[in-house]
């Protein structure tokens, strides 16, 4: 991606999250029940979206990288993973905050989905370890795709079980007796959605390009007969982007 | 597909011979399982368990001593270059596969031929919830079998091991695990077995199970690459 398209795409992210929030605090009506609290459902609920399309996305370009060899679907699988983890740690602390103000408690069990969520981001914590300790990089990079492959076929089943284990108590924002979101509280949320789901594409390609820098300096820095920084330390910790 | 089938046994055939001559997995496991129930009558200070106590007693106590035969069934292809071996027969990867998770299956269903009837002995009143626990045990063992073998494949060429096994494996076995709690639980009830939400659950387990094995068999041939 050229800078000034990724310069573009920074600046359109500020501006969707400043008029989603702008519109959180400013317009969208408070909720009869749970009031001023309950706004914390426009960070929570698109921040929660776009981790799990993230895994799924990591999925789809892990099988990519195995049909075709290309490693430029392993570096978007694992940068998606990346970002998605540091999401997921958002959502949880989010969700931890919402569920103290409208229950009292900073964990409740009872709440499907976010223990469903807990149990993906666990799983995906161990990405890390899992990769980082095999040593071949083309294993690596084969191993790290069936385990994306792995878990984000994961993802649904694993909703799927802890939902039907659990009464169902989360607040149905979408789907209420009355007939759902009122209409200015659905735009302000698809603004935060697409918001978030901006923010979590400028970070994936952020990633890549300081990847892609770091590729080129160690490119550069052998071809002047120089040990490129890190490669003492023993095992590249991470992908590389091909230069 | 006779070939295959023939590999198939072959292959089972060398894993089966193997344990019963070195008994590297299956004494371990039942010892570990044992010793959890004891562990668990004094950490849960109860002679006796019902419901959901006794699912989890004894869902956890197999799932732990499942990962002990889990963490073994590739160290030996590792240690005498059965993998090499392997790569060079005119033999499909799911075929290694599809033998090793049968291996485990069978090791733990011996498994719980004979846990299981220990636990009844040591913490049921009555052994009336031991017949419909069969079908759950079985399904269950498949989805670990075979999300076991594909964990075990994908760790055991990495340099910690025994420390990855369990690490991925148990995230990605609570819903298996939700499921079979939550069929027999109502198996142990107090006042004999109710078939409260059977069915359902067993229908998830089964679909866990099919998803792990469409992903194993797509994904092995990879492992197996050098």
């Amino acid at each position: 991606m050229r800078p000034s398209a990724l310069r573009l795409l920074s600046i359109a992210t500020v501006i969707t999250l400043i008029a989603g929030f702008g519109l959180v605090f400013f317009w969208t009506p408070m909720d009869a029940d749970q009031g001023f609290k309950q706004k914390i459902f426009y960070l929570h609920v698109p921040l929660a979206i776009m981790a799990l399309v993230g895994f799924i996305a990591a999925g789809v370009e892990g099988y990519r990288h195995i049909r075709t060899g290309n490693s430029r679907h392993d570096l978007n699988s694992y940068v998606f993973i990346h970002i998605s983890v540091v999401f997921g740690v958002a959502v949880l602390v989010t969700g931890a905050i919402w569920a103290q103000a409208s229950w009292g408690k900073w964990w409740v069990w009872e709440e499907p989905t976010l223990v469903s969520f807990l149990i993906v981001f666990l799983l995906y914590c161990t990405y890390y370890p899992f990769r980082y300790a095999i040593e071949d990089r083309e294993r690596q990079a084969r191993y790290a795709s069936v385990f994306a492959i792995t878990a984000g076929a994961f993802v649904p089943l694993n909703f799927i079980a802890v939902r039907m284990a659990e009464s169902v108590i989360h607040p149905r924002v979408f789907a209420t007796a009355e007939g759902g979101l009122p209409p200015s509280m659905m735009l302000t949320f698809l603004v935060c959605m697409a918001g978030i789901a901006l923010l979590w594409v400028t970070l994936v390609k952020l990633e890549l390009v300081g990847k892609r820098v770091n590729g080129q300096i160690s490119k550069l820095q052998r071809l002047v007969g120089e040990e490129p920084a890190g490669s003492s330390t023993g095992r590249r910790v991470s992908p590389q982007a091909e230069v | 597909m006779r070939r295959t089938l023939d590999a198939w046994q072959a292959l089972l055939g060398k894993e089966l011979r193997t344990e019963a001559r070195t008994m590297r997995s299956l004494p371990a496991m039942v010892l570990f399982a044992v010793t959890t129930f004891i562990i668990f009558r004094y950490g849960l200070d109860r002679t006796q368990l019902s419901g959901s106590l006794a699912g989890g007693v004894l869902w956890t106590t197999l799932l732990f001593a499942s990962i002990l035969g889990i963490n073994r069934i590739f160290v030996s292809e590792l240690e005498e270059g059965g993998f090499d071996s392997f790569r060079l027969a005119p033999v499909a990867s799911n075929v290694f596969f599809a033998a090793k998770a049968a291996a485990l299956f069978i090791y733990l269903t011996v498994l719980e031929l004979i846990v299981v009837p220990v636990f009844a002995l040591f913490f049921l009143p009555d052994w009336a919830a031991l017949l419909p626990l069969i079908p759950v045990l079985l399904i269950a063992n498949l989805g670990i079998s075979l999300l076991g073998t594909l964990i075990s494949s994908m760790a055991v060429n990495s340099t910690s091991r025994d420390l990855l096994v369990p690490l991925i494996l148990l995230p990605l076995i609570v819903p298996l695990m939700i499921a079979a709690t939550g069929a027999s639980a109502p198996l142990f009830d107090a006042s004999g077995p109710v078939f409260d939400g059977f069915g359902g659950w067993l229908m998830v387990m089964g679909l866990y199970d099919g998803v792990f094995l469409l992903v194993g068999y797509a994904v092995f041939d990879f492992l197996l690459e050098d």
